[in-house]
């Protein structure tokens, strides 16, 4: 592995996921406002859920499925990358800090901790289940991956 | 216009997350994700700067939405960090795992409050 950019593809890629994510993960937290001094419940159900998703889809492409890499970028690192958010978990602990609502605070954090990993080892278990039966059929290609593009091809090849 | 400025500036953000655990991690080795700590400490760093400026009055409401929300709010990622240590505790590798739950969190905390810090000195 070098420190040769990614090829712009690749790049094209992620940005389009990324529009996708961040429009939708904007569009909840603007329908549903949080409460000020209250717990912030649309960015850690957005967090959860995709945190569930990503270690679902991720564990699906590595075990299962043969597809191209672009799928992995484009809803992968671009869309379930950019529907979840880090900063703005950071600045809703810090505002709530600030406001003195250290047990708001509190249960924010380990929500979002408990949570997260919870539901990342969930989608984890989820999609190695899914994909128990195809382990041994190694030599032959998992149904259902037949007319997809990039067979063969292995699922990572830049980016995660 | 305001989501059309946030679908470009998530654009934005998600590259520009690609590209720096791209830079991040063919540079640094071993079991702990650096490439996503990285991000996600700076974003908060920067998110922090963005609300010490919106709560001081010097950038918009718009603004901070398509600035933090769009942009930032996709350079960082919550759900990469949380897979990283899912696949950490898979792995047998239970002290790397606890520690990439509470360290990036408790690190974000702090680089948000010092950006917004910064911002508000910046601004008096």
């Amino acid at each position: 592995m070098g420190s040769r950019l990614p090829p712009s593809r690749n790049l094209g890629y992620v940005a389009a996921g990324g529009a996708v994510g961040a429009v939708a993960r904007v569009a909840l937290a603007t329908w549903f406002p949080a409460l000020p001094g209250g717990l912030p419940w649309v960015t850690l159900v957005e967090n959860l859920v995709g945190a569930f998703l990503l270690a679902l889809v991720l564990t699906l492409l590595t075990e299962r499925l043969a597809l191209d890499p672009a799928v992995r970028l484009l809803v992968c690192t671009g869309m379930l990358g950019a529907f979840t958010t880090y900063s703005t978990l950071a600045v809703e602990l810090d505002r709530l800090l600030s406001a003195g609502a250290l047990a708001v605070a509190g249960t924010y954090g380990a929500l979002t901790l408990v949570g997260g990993l919870s539901a990342a080892l969930a989608g984890l278990r989820l999609g190695q289940v899914l994909s128990a039966p195809h382990r041994h059929a190694t030599n032959r290609p998992p149904r259902g991956t037949r007319r997809r593009r990039g067979l063969g091809r292995r699922p990572e090849g830049g980016g995660r | 216009m305001i989501w059309f400025a946030i679908a470009v500036a998530g654009a934005l953000g998600a590259s520009t997350r690609y590209l720096v655990d791209h830079l991040v991690s063919t540079r640094l080795s071993g079991v702990f994700p650096w490439g996503t700590f990285t991000i996600n400490v700076s974003g908060s760093f920067l998110a922090g700067i963005v609300t010490g400026l919106l709560l001081a009055g010097r950038v918009s409401a718009a603004t901070a939405t398509v600035v933090a929300g769009g942009f930032l709010g996709a350079y960082t990622t919550f759900s990469t960090a949380m897979y990283e240590t899912a696949r950490l505790l898979e792995d047998g590798a239970t002290r790397a795992a606890f520690g990439n739950l509470l360290l990036p969190l408790a690190a974000s905390v702090a680089a948000a409050a010092l950006g917004w810090g910064l911002a508000l000195v910046m601004a008096s």
